[in-house]
């Protein structure tokens, strides 16, 4: 049962708070701000993928008049076994340092190896050029299997995962899950469906690249600005990183152009810092954009084996999931979520999951929306279609007969609370959608998908001003309209209108510790901390009220921004007036470890028609269907859905890292990595399923990672039905389609 | 070295007092390569000479005979503010695949042509138009037609310090029209995999009385396919007929294999191309004489 069952103002649609200065181009983005006497750094790469370091002279950079600073890794920290975070955030500190400057090794090609910092940028480019570094180039290898093959370069020789100790190799990691007997529930399956699916190495693709300005004061002191989902995050890795107190550092963040998960580490923070603190001057460095495409973390191509058995009744009776993934060089961890996560929407009670990663000479991979779950995705969705198809079930049909519900089981052993999985199939097979005829050469796919969804921690401060107005502080950067839901939330509780609240992204040291904005836990976690802090507030009111009218405070009740008792009443606005003779300023501040966390789901419904004499694919029509629990704001709801959706077409019909020989990425930039533009897509329908969280007060469920899931089959089954042919392995781009009709 | 002068004459005369012999120097028009080559580091000039401030290379004008765009005219003006998509649907259709709206606020088809990339849009849609280039040295003028004017992947037939003026297009005689197609995996901002501009001529039987096929991004340079163009000359667009000019589109083109696509993607799908553009010129030249 939900603290709040009926609502005011959540659900509504007011305009964003943010929303004007960043159609009128005011808003303040990383690269934005500029300091008085600042310098620009410039980062020296590698033209190498893979090679020792045998020295590195900066004296001719320096030697250079307008350069006032330059350093390598040995300005970093030297990394032992450390590891930052906890839990979702886990990171060893070597597989952090190595990707912010390398230290003695390079493992991918434009890995940072020095940077300097000149009074322009042009200084300061033509400076790294004057950085001479002496390396042993050794061979590269950019393939999964051939990075497990006997002959391998091995990137790491002192790296052994568990159960491979004795000598040295690529894997990275190795974890498997089995619950109940699966080999002998495949004995009594009718119908077994066996095939591998891949989907290819792929860049979150956020149109602000990474930048930063920092400074440092005559005590030691750090104040960093940056464009980061995370700025306690980035004050932590930085520490780390640098050695600095995390104490002495200052970071607030800026408005963010995007990050999809790949804005939740650092990769410029700590050498601005660094070259600030040598120089004594302010520091800005930007990314350019072939630089984020080649040396931050993109999210890992994968190659998944799915084994499905079922009865003739449509019963799903075992499965075994095996998921190779890359981690680039150094590791990312990307093989645990297919492990734990790969059947999470069907009722299994026998059923294994593998998830294995590779070291290659590739950037680390990082976290992408939902990270390592579109891979594993793709291939049981279309497992599953292909097994209803050979069952004779229509697919939504087939999913329904088994997907999970309240009291069922995952591969972690927990068992669901309400979730919202079966609610979202019914919506979709009742969909005008999905009962509509399919046009003429075109094919339907369905698919569907689940997430986690992260709690994590948060705090917010609400501060009332003596107008009558409220300003909320919180740690979480806005990345899809969480100030616009944090004031609804306000309002809600407190019962004055959305203008009058002032939701802003406050500096870490303003505000509690507050974990990234990331999986999906930024509506529902910080938000509950804004709702406990507006919770205090009225209850503080009410006390106020109380002793003004000395009554027993418990009498005193709140409605529509006021409080009651007979026929008296004190505003808002009055209490707040008022607040330095009733007991001094209202302020609020709340901080919590979210345990009120649900799982996602959704289902998408694709049209795509194929150019049977080109292999071009159009998506026709699209159709995404989620469980929100409760939308507090529909339209930033419905833009996840969309823009999840929108990177899922991308992923299935053109992204893809394309590697040379030697290791150099041949696309770095949008004209040759292929992200849609809004001339390539249908209006994308967002149909919002409200299943309420009963852990949340407000009913929330995270909403951003599941909608890039289902994307990638959906497309690759509605493909299928428009061609005949099946696509097992992404992108499905013009070429590759033309050539496996050519051959079918 | 970064860029140490820019100069922005306002006459022909000036332009060519400022490029001198032409060393180092870089004619600017919409820059939407030039700029994006210096960035890259891939053109490195001391000098460029913005030539929007010249009248004559903005100009776009029609008279009896031909119309004439001015090298600098921008693609949004020659699509907006011209008589050029009446004429020539199919060059508008070229120009205006040029990247985005944006990038067709800023480009030219003069521009776009001096670049000489192998998958410009425009060129293959200027080649089948027939169009002609007046070139201004120090020596005075001279005319080069559009497919002589390409001499290899990104360099064109300009000594250092000559300019292209306009591009000169006959006006289409009756019965004639033209198109043309391009494939890229997204619909905008976008590199031509293969491309294919088409101009055909039918008297009022349906004969075809004259055509040129021009293909992109399946050879150095675009190519004008004559030997297309004689499949179909005296024919009525038969499927033989357009076969046969698929076939010889197929045999012309001779590309390579790169991350946009294999060879053997792009011969099938320049004659797929060239094909389609050969219909919608058809039924462009059957709905202007009904």
């Amino acid at each position: 049962m939900n603290a709040y069952q009926e609502f005011k103002i959540i659900g509504s649609r007011p305009i964003r708070p943010d929303g004007l200065d960043k159609v009128t181009g005011r808003a303040r983005y990383g690269a934005d701000l500029n300091m008085q006497g600042q310098l620009y750094g410039h980062v020296v790469r590698s033209p190498h993928a893979h090679a020792v370091i045998q020295s590195i002279d900066c004296s001719k950079a320096l030697a250079m008049e307008g350069v006032l600073a330059v350093m390598t890794g040995d300005d970093l920290v030297k990394p032992g076994n450390e590891m930052l975070g906890s839990g979702e955030g886990a990171m060893a500190l070597k597989d952090l340092v190595p990707m912010v400057m390398s230290q003695g090794k390079v493992l991918f090609h434009s890995q940072a190896v020095a940077a300097v910092a000149a009074t322009s940028p042009e200084l300061a480019a033509e400076a790294s050029e004057a950085v001479e570094v002496a390396y042993e180039v050794l061979p590269v290898v950019t393939d999964l299997h051939k990075a497990l093959a006997a002959d391998a370069p091995i990137l790491h020789d002192d790296r052994f995962p568990d159960g491979y100790p004795d000598e040295p190799t690529n894997l990275a990691t190795h974890i498997s899950l089995t619950v109940g007997d699966p080999d002998a529930a495949f004995e009594k399956a009718d119908v077994v469906i066996e095939q591998t699916y891949s989907v290819p190495m792929c860049h979150q693709g956020y149109i602000e690249p990474h930048a930063c300005v920092a400074r440092a004061d005559a005590a030691g002191r750090v104040d960093l600005w940056c464009c980061t989902q995370g700025h306690f995050a980035v004050r932590h890795y930085t520490s780390a990183v640098t050695g600095i107190d995390a104490g002495k550092i200052k970071v607030t963040a800026s408005e963010i152009g995007g990050g999809f998960g790949g804005k939740t580490t650092v990769y410029l923070e700590p050498l601005a810092v660094v070259l600030a603190q040598k120089s004594g001057r302010p520091v800005k460095m930007v990314m350019d954009r072939g630089d984020v495409f080649r040396a931050t973390g993109p999210a890992p191509g994968a190659e998944t084996k799915v084994k499905l058995g079922a009865t003739c009744d449509g019963k799903l009776v075992a499965a075994d999931v095996e998921c190779l993934m890359d981690s680039g060089a150094y590791n990312g961890n990307p093989a645990g979520i297919p492990a734990f996560m790969a059947t999470a929407c069907y009722k299994l009670k026998d059923a294994r999951s593998t998830g294995r990663s590779v070291y290659t000479n590739k950037p680390k991979i990082h976290a992408y929306r939902a990270p390592s779950i579109p891979q594993v995705t793709l291939g049981v969705e279309l497992a599953i279609t292909e097994l209803a198809a050979e069952l004779g079930i229509d697919p939504i049909e087939f999913r329904l007969m088994n997907a999970v519900e309240e009291g069922d089981a995952n591969m972690m052993g927990a068992s669901y609370k309400r979730i919202g999985l079966r609610e979202c199939l019914e919506v979709a097979r009742n969909h005008g959608h999905y009962k509509s005829a399919v046009a003429e050469g075109a094919g339907r796919g369905v698919a569907m998908g689940y997430w986690i969804n992260a709690g994590m921690q948060s705090s917010a401060t609400l501060n009332v001003i003596a107008d009558g107005h409220v300003s909320i502080l919180t740690g979480s950067p806005d990345i899809g309209g969480s100030r616009a839901s944090m004031a609804l939330m306000a309002s809600e509780v407190l019962g004055i209108p959305f203008e009058h609240i002032h939701p802003q992204v406050a500096a870490t040291d303003s505000v509690g510790h507050t974990d990234v904005t990331g999986g999906s836990r930024t509506t529902l976690a910080t938000g509950q901390a804004v709702i406990q802090a507006a919770e205090q507030c009225v209850a503080e009111m009410c006390r106020r009220a109380a002793a003004e009218w000395e009554v027993e405070p418990g009498l005193v009740s709140w409605s529509q921004g006021a409080a009651h008792y007979g026929d008296q009443s004190l505003t808002f606005e009055d209490l707040a007036g008022r607040a330095g003779a009733m007991g001094g300023p209202l302020t609020f501040s709340t901080s919590l470890t979210s345990t009120s966390t649900a799982p996602g789901f959704g289902v998408h419904i694709c049209d795509a028609e194929v150019d049977k004499e080109t292999g071009r694919t159009t998506i026709t029509r699209y159709t995404a269907i989620q469980d929100a629990g409760k939308a507090i704001h529909p339209d930033y709801v419905e833009g996840q859905m969309q823009g999840g959706a929108v990177q899922g077409i991308g992923w299935a019909l053109n992204e893809e890292y394309l590697y040379s020989d030697e290791g150099a990425l041949e696309n770095p930039g949008f004209l040759d990595y292929r992200i849609p533009v809004a001339s390539d897509l249908p209006f994308i329908n967002a149909v919002i399923v409200e299943v309420p969280n009963p852990l949340h007060p407000f009913g929330v469920k995270g909403v951003g990672e599941v909608p890039i899931v289902p994307p990638m089959p959906a497309i690759a089954e509605a493909v299928y039905q428009s061609t005949g042919v099946r696509f097992r392995d992404l992108p499905l781009n013009p070429p590759k389609i033309l050539a496996a009709l050519a051959n079918s | 070295m970064a860029v140490q002068e820019f100069v922005s004459p306002t006459s022909l005369s000036e332009a060519q007092q400022a490029v001198g012999d032409g060393t180092a120097s870089s004619w600017l028009a919409g820059g939407t390569d030039l700029l994006v080559g210096i960035r890259l580091g891939a053109r490195d000039p001391a000098r460029v000479i913005d030539l929007k401030q010249i009248p004559e290379l903005t100009a776009i004008q029609v008279d009896e005979t031909a119309v004439r765009i001015g090298a600098a005219a921008s693609a949004f003006d020659v699509l907006h503010n011209s008589d050029v998509p009446s004429q020539f649907p199919g060059l508008a259709e070229a120009l205006n695949l040029i990247g985005s709206t944006q990038i067709t606020g800023r480009c030219s088809a003069g521009g776009n042509l001096c670049n000489a990339s192998p998958a410009a849009d425009s060129i293959p849609a200027l080649i089948a138009n027939g169009a002609k280039c007046r070139i201004l040295g120090p020596d005075g003028e001279r005319t080069l037609a559009v497919e002589d004017f390409v001499v290899g992947p990104n360099q064109n037939a300009l000594a250092s310090s000559e300019l292209l003026i306009e591009l000169i297009l006959p006006r289409p005689t009756p019965g004639t029209s033209d198109a043309y197609l391009r494939l890229t995996p997204r619909t905008e901002m976008d590199i031509a995999v293969a491309g294919a501009g088409v101009s055909i001529t039918m008297d009022e039987s349906g004969e075809c009385t004259a055509a040129r096929i021009a293909i992109g991004a399946v050879a150095p340079t675009a190519l004008l396919v004559e030997a297309a163009a004689e499949a179909l000359m005296g024919s009525q667009l038969d499927q033989t007929a357009i076969d046969a000019a698929v076939a010889a589109v197929r045999a012309a083109a001779r590309p390579i294999c790169d991350k946009r696509g294999t060879a053997e993607y792009r011969i099938h799908v320049v004659g797929v191309l060239a094909s389609r553009a050969l219909a919608n010129a058809r039924a462009r030249i059957k709905k202007a004489h009904s």
